[in-house]
């Protein structure tokens, strides 16, 4: 490694006697230093992100079982551990509700906060007082507001259905409890915690935009709309690609808010691939299988993570 | 840890400033391999035990802190616990095993000890010199796995049926003994908010254990989830459903949210445990009685699942400790510790002798005493694949009471309960 071959440098390292430095070791040595700034970032993605990739990768051609803890031995079972995970018809539906999931989330966050975000864009009364209010589903924990609002879309109990009642709008809905509705309900209550998210980020870039483009605008005769359309959306390009992808990547993995509110039921209903990963790693304790729900995940993750780095790079020429 | 001084640092050599910096990183470098390597090796402290426990309340803590002083003085130990949550002493405990730094004791849920036996994880208890004379075969076989003595129960809990007492009085209700009576009683408690009766069938392992003693009583069976008998039992909680008698929400529900449904007044009867008892009666309005969980026919054996945790003692390959960890396991199950704790937690001795006193000490939970006799293990049959059993019915309940019929759903759970394995 680079850190190696500077602590032990050459011996004729020694006499510096001339003044004219030697070209080509002058170069040598200015990529060592190069590297050596590289070197910790490198490292610590080796140990913490390159080491548990290729562990996990490896972990689901093995038998991982609670015996591997205490021989340490994990024997290969070819792709055993894939053939029957892929085969499980629980995949495919879980798989099925990662997307739905994912572009349901995505696309309500995404709209409510660039929506809210233009809103506070205008100067007015309050207005950073309710900024600073939204931003509030964004503090609390995952798990608390999960456990909330289970107990706010209890079919019974419920303060949703309680208050619809009153309003006389039936107020019967099983918004966890039938198969039907439990995901669209998930899907609602991960909209609300992201909409802080996204409406701080398309408000900053909001916030970037000259205000004489606006202007310009107005001058042609382009309506509010048009303006949006034209100034507004292709300005905030850069943002929008940034916060969908971040919400990509945090939303594809959910696990936390679906254990709080129904624990992947009513009937597999709400099952993602975070909770069967969870499920079969840590409830069946087959590390294996768990390893190869989690590969898809990260495989899912990667294919996005290209699309993201490409975009990045357009946008860079 | 020791702090290793930096081995490039030692000797200086001139080389300008790049030189410098990149000598630093090296050190850098060599400093947390060597904070990564030293981490593993974990020094075990003479004379201080640790026990994993899932302690994690405030109350459970202080009483077996308690207990643990008393044990630890009596042998002349120091005994610490180290609580974390219960879903994940299974988890930390071989976390523990492959970094060899496990504690001297594990508490683990009965219904996960056989995971962690058949990793070959654990001491027979009886070749520390635990005895069992006087626990009952029923509680020896719930610490066992494939005959061996592996845990040892403090204490252990069952299901049984909570009503309120006034409501039923009010409503001129006779307690339900059978599934007939119970529906018919549930049916007559339904009125406007209030449902007849809170039990869980959620989608983790509060719902299963819920289910086993309508699947028990019945004559049905984990290892064949698609038997008629398992298909009665359920059909039998879909109609309680149909009747309205049961919330939609019950396939939402933990056994706590079933209490605080019960405690709101949104139930007439439940379903649950003695563990909520402390709970209950922090309402000094309610007046609650418990009785026996009904039955299929008049006269057949209310069978319910037995629950609780057992002490065990993982090979940590150092026998003097395992010695010692025997004796602090003994100590902590002994006649006078157990009624100690059962008291406090409202939970049964598992120690004939001490739930005889404890009987007397506390007649209104005769019927639990006598549910937890003829109660069973959940692992007896299944051991260590009681997991995928467990995953399996989640599924199928919770289909079946949202719409599927119960033969399906069943037939499917049996066969992922048996792919698996």
């Amino acid at each position: 490694m680079t850190t190696s071959t500077v602590t032990a440098p050459p011996s004729d390292a020694a006499p510096r006697k001339d003044a004219v430095p030697d070209p080509a070791r002058a170069r040598l040595r200015r990529r060592l230093i190069r590297w050596g700034f590289v070197a910790p970032a490198v490292l610590f993605m080796l140990l913490f992100f390159g080491y548990p990739l290729v562990r996990n990768v490896v972990m689901s051609f093995q038998h991982y079982t609670p015996k591997t803890f205490f021989t340490g031995e994990a024997p290969f079972n070819g792709a055993d551990n894939w053939s029957s995970v892929l085969q499980d018809a629980l995949f495919g539906k879980a798989l099925w509700h990662t997307l739905v999931f994912t572009a349901g989330s995505l696309l309500g966050q995404f709209c409510i906060g660039l929506a809210l975000a233009v809103f506070f864009n205008r100067r007015f009364p309050l207005n950073g007082v309710l900024r600073s209010l939204i931003l509030l589903p964004w503090l609390v924990p995952m798990v608390v507001s999960g456990i909330v609002w289970r107990r706010i879309l209890d079919q019974d109990t419920g303060v949703l259905n309680t208050f619809l009642d009153t309003l006389g709008l039936g107020g019967h809905t099983p918004w966890l409890t039938s198969p039907g509705m439990a995901l669209l309900s998930v899907i609602l209550v991960n909209i609300w915690i992201g909409i802080p998210f996204n409406m701080v980020i398309l408000y900053g870039g909001l916030q970037e935009i000259p205000k004489e483009l606006y202007e310009a605008a107005s001058l042609d005769g382009a309506s509010a709309w048009r303006a949006f359309r034209s100034v507004t959306l292709p300005m905030l390009k850069p943002v929008i690609t940034v916060v969908l992808v971040l919400g990509f990547m945090s939303t594809v993995k959910i696990l936390d808010l679906i254990l709080a509110l129904t624990d992947g039921g009513p009937a597999d209903a709400t099952q993602t691939l975070g909770t069967l990963t969870y499920q079969n790693s840590f409830v069946e304790l087959d590390f294996g299988a768990g390893a190869v729900v989690g590969n898809v995940l990260i495989l899912i993750s990667a294919v996005f993570a290209v699309f993201y780095l490409r975009a990045n790079r357009t946008e860079g020429k | 840890m020791t702090a290793h001084p930096p081995v490039a640092a030692r000797r200086p050599r001139p080389g300008g400033r790049a030189r410098r910096a990149v000598t630093s990183l090296a050190a850098a470098a060599a400093l947390l391999a060597s904070a990564a390597l030293t981490g593993c090796a974990e020094q075990r402290d003479d004379g201080v035990y640790t026990v994993l426990n899932s302690s994690t309340d405030e109350t459970y803590h202080r009483w077996d802190a308690e207990a643990m002083a008393r044990c630890g003085k009596r042998l002349g130990v120091t005994v610490e616990q180290q609580s974390v949550p219960a879903s994940q002493v299974m988890t930390k405990a071989l976390r523990m095993a492959s970094s060899k730094s496990l504690p001297d004791v594990v508490q683990f849920d009965a219904s996960e000890m056989p995971v962690f036996a058949e990793a070959g994880g654990l001491v027979d208890l009886r070749t520390l010199g635990l005895s069992t004379d006087h626990v009952p075969d029923g509680i020896v076989d719930f610490g066992s796995y494939r005959g061996t003595y592996y845990g040892a129960a403090r204490s252990v809990n069952t299901l049984a049926l909570f009503y309120n007492k006034d409501v039923l009085a009010e409503a001129g209700v006779r307690t339900p003994a059978t599934w007939d009576e119970l529906r018919q009683a549930a049916r007559e408690l339904t009125r406007g908010k209030r449902y007849g009766l809170a039990l869980s069938a959620g989608g983790a392992e509060d719902g299963v254990f819920q289910f086993t003693p309508f699947m028990w009583s019945n004559g049905g069976d984990e290892r064949e989830l698609d038997s008629p008998e398992v298909v009665e039992a359920l059909d039998f909680w879909k109609a309680l459903l149909k009747d309205g008698s049961l919330s939609r929400s019950t396939v939402n529900w933990t056994q706590a949210d079933v209490n605080d449904q019960f405690m709101a007044g949104n139930a007439a009867m439940m379903i649950n445990g003695p563990w909520q008892v402390e709970t209950l009666n922090s309402d000094p309005d309610l007046d609650w009685g418990i009785a026996e969980i009904p039955v299929p026919e008049a006269g057949a054996d209310s069978v319910a699942p037995l629950g609780g945790a057992v002490l065990t003692v993982p090979r940590t390959g150092d026998e003097d400790r395992q010695r010692m960890a025997g004796r602090i396991v003994a100590c902590l199950t002994g006649e006078k510790e157990q009624l100690t704790y059962a008291l406090n937690s409202w939970m049964v001795p598992a120690d004939e002798r001490a739930a005889a006193q404890w009987r007397a000490r506390v007649p209104e939970l005769d019927a639990l005493a006598d549910q937890v006799a003829a109660a069973r293990s959940r692992t007896a049959q299944v051991g260590a694949g009681w997991p995928a059993v467990s995953l399996a019915l989640q599924s199928a309940f919770q289909s079946a009471l949202t719409g599927q019929s119960s033969e399906a759903a069943l037939k499917r759970a049996q066969q992922r309960a048996t792919s698996g394995n």
